[in-house]
C-alpha cells in the first residue's frame, strides 16, 4: 500500500515536472478560458436586438412616419432601406441585405381607426371583419431567433402612437423573472461555460498525456516496471484535478468581475460539484486514452464528445426543447448533469445533496469509467 | 541471487512461437540461457529479435510453447519478475523533458527505492555511467551515447538479475560502443545475466554464447568461437583484377553461398561439400590458384552461411 502510494507520487511528480517545462500546454490551461470566457460571455446574446430591415411605406403620411418612429423606439429593429416597390424589398431579403421587410399600406389610417388598441370605432370594431392588422412583416425565417424577435413585436401597444393616455391593457398573467431578472445571456452562459471548457481540457489534457507516453515509447518501459495500471492512472489524474480546479476559479472570477455573474450558493457545494465533474472527465479521457493509438486520434474523439456536450448539454439551447432522442444523449453526458448542479449552485443557491439524481450519475459515470480504463489498460503489448 | 529449480539456466524457453496474424514472427525458438553471462541474438532488422525480447519479458504472450525465467512462468508471473529483470528498449525510452538526475529519482520512485538507499544508488550510477557532470541536463540535449548509458543505469537501478537489452547500440558510436560492452561485462560479473539482441558482427563476438536468429527461425546457438570453427563452408579470398564481374560469374554457382569485395580482395564462401575450394575456384574462374587462399572466417561468415539459405 504504502509502495502503492509511492508509485503513484512518482507519476504524479513526473508529470507535474513534464507539465512545467511544457510552456505551451501550461499557457493553454490558463488561456483557454480567459479567452473563451470574454468570447462567450460578450458575443452569445440571445436577446436579439437591431435587425436589419427594410420598408416599404405605400401610406407616405404622417402617421406611417409616426409609427416607423415607435416601431424604431423598440430597438428590435433598424430600419436600413426605404423602398417603393416590394419586388425591390423582396429582392434585398434575398441578397441577405435585411432580415424583413415592414410594409405599412396605403390606408393605414383606416385601419389604425378600426383596430381594437386604438378603440375609437363601434364595438363592431374589435370584430375581424372589420379589424385588420395595421401593417405587415415579410420575415426571412430561417433564424428562428430573429423570427421570433420580430414576432414579438406582433402585440405592440400602439397607445403612444396617438399620444394617448398610457391605457395599459392588463396582461393575462403577472410574470415575475427569478435569478436573471435583467435577462443577461451571461448569467446563464458563465457557469454553463465552467462545463464545456473542463469537458474540453480535462477529457484532452488526460487522453493525451497518457497517449504520448505511448507514442514516445515511454509506455513499452513503463510497462516493464512494477507499476500497476491504476497506479498510472490516478498519477496521471491528479495534477489534472488541480488544473481543472484553476480554470473554475478563473472562469467564475471573471465572471463574477466582469460579466457580474453572482455566486450565489455555497463555495463547499461548488467545489464538490466541480471535482465530481472534474473526476468524469478525466475518467472519460482515460477511456479515450486506451483507444486512441496516437495523439490525434485522442484529439478526434475529444472532439467527438465535445460537440454534443456543448449543443445538446443545455449549454447553449434548453434542455427542454430539445426532441426526446436527443435528451436520452443529453442524458448520458457528463456535461448536461454538471450544467444542471453548477447553474443550480451559482444561480438559484441549491446544495448539491438536493439534485441527488445528477450527483448520482456523474459519480456512477466516474466509476464506471475507472473500471473499463483500467480493464482496457494493460501491461502487455499484445 | 536467485537460483533456478535444478537447471542452472536463467532463461529456457521451449518451442516457443508468436504470430501476428498469418506472419511468424517467431517460430518453434528454443533458448537456454546460462548465469551470469551474456547471451546474444544476432539478426538481420525484422528477424523477430524484438518480438523474442518482448515475449521474455511478459509484454507480449506467446502463441504457444513455455518460457521460465528466474523460476518463473511467463506470462503468468510476468508481475513477479519485472521486480528481478531490466529492459533496456530499442528507442530511448526514458523522459526527454526531465533531466538525468529525475529521470533516475523516477525509476527509483517506481522500484520503491527511497530516501537515503535512492541518493546513494543514483550517485553512484551517475559516476560509474560517467553523468556526474550532466546530471541536471535534459535528456533530450544528451548525446546518443549519454542517453543510452542513462538508460542502462535506469534498466540497473535495482540491481536486477537479469537484463534485456534491445539493440542498445544502434545510436552510438564505436568508441562509446566500446565502452558500453565493458560496462556490461562489468555487470555480468557482478552476477547479472545479460541477454542482447544486435545486429553488429563485432559485438556479437563479445557475447559468451550467441543465437543467430532468422525470420523467426534460430539458425545456429553457440559460442562465438565454436561458430566460426563448426562453419558450413569454406572461406576463401581471391586476389585478383576485374573482381566486380568475376563476383558476377561466381555468384551463379551453385556451390557459391556468397561473394563479396574487400578492397582488394573477394571473399568467397564454399559449400562444404566442396572438398577442395581452390581447386574447384581457381578451376571456376581461370585465376591461378596461387592467388587463392584459405582464411579463417570470421563470424559474418557463419551469419551469411547460416542465412543464405533463404536469404540472398
Amino acid at each position: 500500500m504504502i509502495k502503492s502510494l509511492y508509485r503513484i507520487h512518482a507519476i504524479l511528480f513526473k508529470e507535474l515536472m513534464q507539465l512545467k517545462r511544457d510552456r505551451m500546454t501550461f499557457a493553454m490551461v490558463i488561456m483557454i478560458p480567459l479567452v473563451q470566457l470574454v468570447l462567450f460571455g460578450y458575443a452569445i446574446n440571445t436577446n436579439v436586438r437591431h435587425i436589419p430591415v427594410a420598408v416599404v411605406d405605400h401610406s407616405q403620411s404622417g402617421i406611417s412616419r409616426v409609427l416607423l418612429q415607435t416601431v424604431a423606439a423598440t430597438q428590435v429593429v433598424t430600419f436600413r432601406h426605404y423602398f417603393n416597390d416590394i419586388k425591390q424589398a423582396q429582392q434585398a431579403l434575398e441578397q441577405g441585405k435585411v432580415r424583413a421587410i415592414f410594409i405599412i399600406p396605403a390606408d393605414l389610417s383606416k385601419r389604425i381607426v378600426r383596430h381594437p388598441s386604438v378603440g375609437f370605432g363601434l364595438p363592431a370594431s374589435s370584430d375581424e371583419e372589420t379589424s385588420r392588422p395595421i401593417a405587415q412583416w415579410l420575415v426571412d425565417g430561417s433564424d428562428t431567433m430573429i423570427a421570433a424577435a420580430i414576432k414579438g413585436l406582433r402585440n405592440m401597444p400602439l397607445a403612444e402612437l396617438l399620444s394617448k393616455p398610457a391605457n395599459r391593457a392588463t396582461t393575462t398573467f403577472e410574470v415575475t423573472l427569478f435569478y436573471n431578472p435583467e435577462q443577461r445571456t451571461a448569467v446563464n452562459i458563465v457557469p454553463g461555460l465552467v462545463g464545456i471548457i473542463l469537458t474540453m481540457t480535462m477529457i484532452m489534457f488526460t487522453s493525451a498525456a497518457i497517449v504520448r507516453e505511448r507514442e514516445h515509447g515511454n509506455m513499452e518501459m513503463l510497462i516493464t516496471t512494477p507499476i500497476r495500471p491504476i497506479e498510472l492512472m490516478l498519477g496521471k489524474i491528479i495534477p489534472y484535478i488541480f488544473i481543472g480546479l484553476i480554470q473554475v476559479s478563473i472562469i467564475l472570477g471573471i465572471g463574477y468581475s466582469i460579466f457580474n455573474v453572482p455566486i450565489n450558493g455555497g463555495l463547499a457545494s461548488l467545489l464538490c460539484i466541480t471535482l465530481l465533474f472534474i473526476a468524469a472527465t478525466l475518467t472519460l479521457g482515460l477511456v479515450i486514452s486506451t483507444i486512441a493509438t496516437n495523439q490525434l486520434q485522442s484529439m478526434q474523439m475529444t472532439i467527438f464528445v465535445l460537440l454534443p456536450s456543448i449543443l445538446l448539454s443545455g449549454f447553449m439551447f434548453p434542455y427542454e426543447g430539445m426532441p426526446e432522442i436527443a435528451q436520452y444523449i443529453a442524458e448520458a453526458l457528463p456535461a448536461t448533469h454538471f450544467m444542471r448542479l453548477v447553474r443550480g449552485v451559482v444561480l438559484r443557491d441549491v446544495v448539491f445533496t438536493e439534485m441527488l439524481s445528477d450527483v448520482y450519475w456523474l459519480s456512477l459515470f466516474t466509476v464506471a469509467g475507472l473500471i473499463l480504463a483500467s480493464i482496457r489498460f494493460r501491461k502487455n503489448l499484445d | 541471487m536467485i537460483r533456478t529449480n535444478n537447471q542452472d539456466y536463467v532463461i529456457q524457453a521451449k518451442a516457443l512461437s508468436r504470430r501476428f496474424g498469418n506472419l511468424k514472427a517467431i517460430d518453434n525458438l528454443d533458448l537456454n540461457v546460462d548465469k551470469n553471462r551474456i547471451y546474444g541474438f544476432l539478426g538481420p532488422n525484422g528477424c523477430g529479435k524484438t518480438t523474442a525480447i518482448r515475449m521474455l519479458t511478459g509484454l507480449l504472450k506467446p502463441t504457444s510453447g513455455s518460457i521460465k525465467i528466474l523460476g518463473l512462468t511467463l506470462p503468468r508471473d510476468a508481475e513477479k519478475l519485472r521486480l528481478k529483470m531490466g529492459y533496456m528498449t530499442q528507442k530511448f525510452s526514458l523522459y526527454n523533458d526531465l533531466t538525468i538526475k529525475e529521470n533516475l529519482q523516477f525509476i527509483a520512485k517506481i522500484y520503491g527505492i527511497a530516501g537515503v538507499a535512492q541518493k546513494t544508488r543514483i550517485d553512484e550510477l551517475l559516476s560509474i555511467y560517467a553523468l556526474n557532470q550532466k546530471q541536471s541536463q535534459l535528456a533530450s540535449s544528451m548525446s546518443g551515447g549519454q542517453r543510452q548509458r542513462l538508460a542502462l543505469a535506469a534498466a540497473t537501478l535495482h540491481r536486477p538479475d537479469l537484463l534485456f537489452l534491445d539493440e542498445p547500440t544502434s545510436a552510438v558510436d564505436p568508441e562509446n560502443r566500446r565502452e558500453f560492452w565493458e560496462q556490461l561485462f562489468d555487470l555480468c560479473d557482478q552476477g547479472t545475466t545479460i541477454l542482447v539482441s544486435t545486429h553488429y558482427m563485432d559485438e556479437a563476438e563479445r557475447c559468451h554464447k550467441l543465437a543467430i536468429l532468422e525470420n523467426g527461425i534460430k539458425r545456429a546457438d553457440d559460442t562465438p568461437q565454436q561458430l566460426m570453427k563448426n562453419i558450413a563452408a569454406h572461406v576463401v579470398e581471391i586476389e585478383a583484377e576485374g573482381l566486380r564481374h568475376l563476383k558476377q560469374q561466381l555468384a551463379n554457382l551453385p556451390e557459391i553461398i556468397s561473394a563479396a569485395q574487400l578492397g582488394a580482395r573477394l571473399r568467397v564462401l564454399v559449400k562444404d561439400s566442396v572438398s577442395q575450394p581452390i581447386e574447384f575456384l581457381s578451376h571456376s574462374s581461370a585465376i591461378a590458384s596461387n592467388k587463392i587462399s584459405i582464411v579463417r572466417p570470421s563470424l559474418e561468415d557463419v551469419f551469411i552461411t547460416c542465412t543464405g539459405e533463404t536469404g540472398q
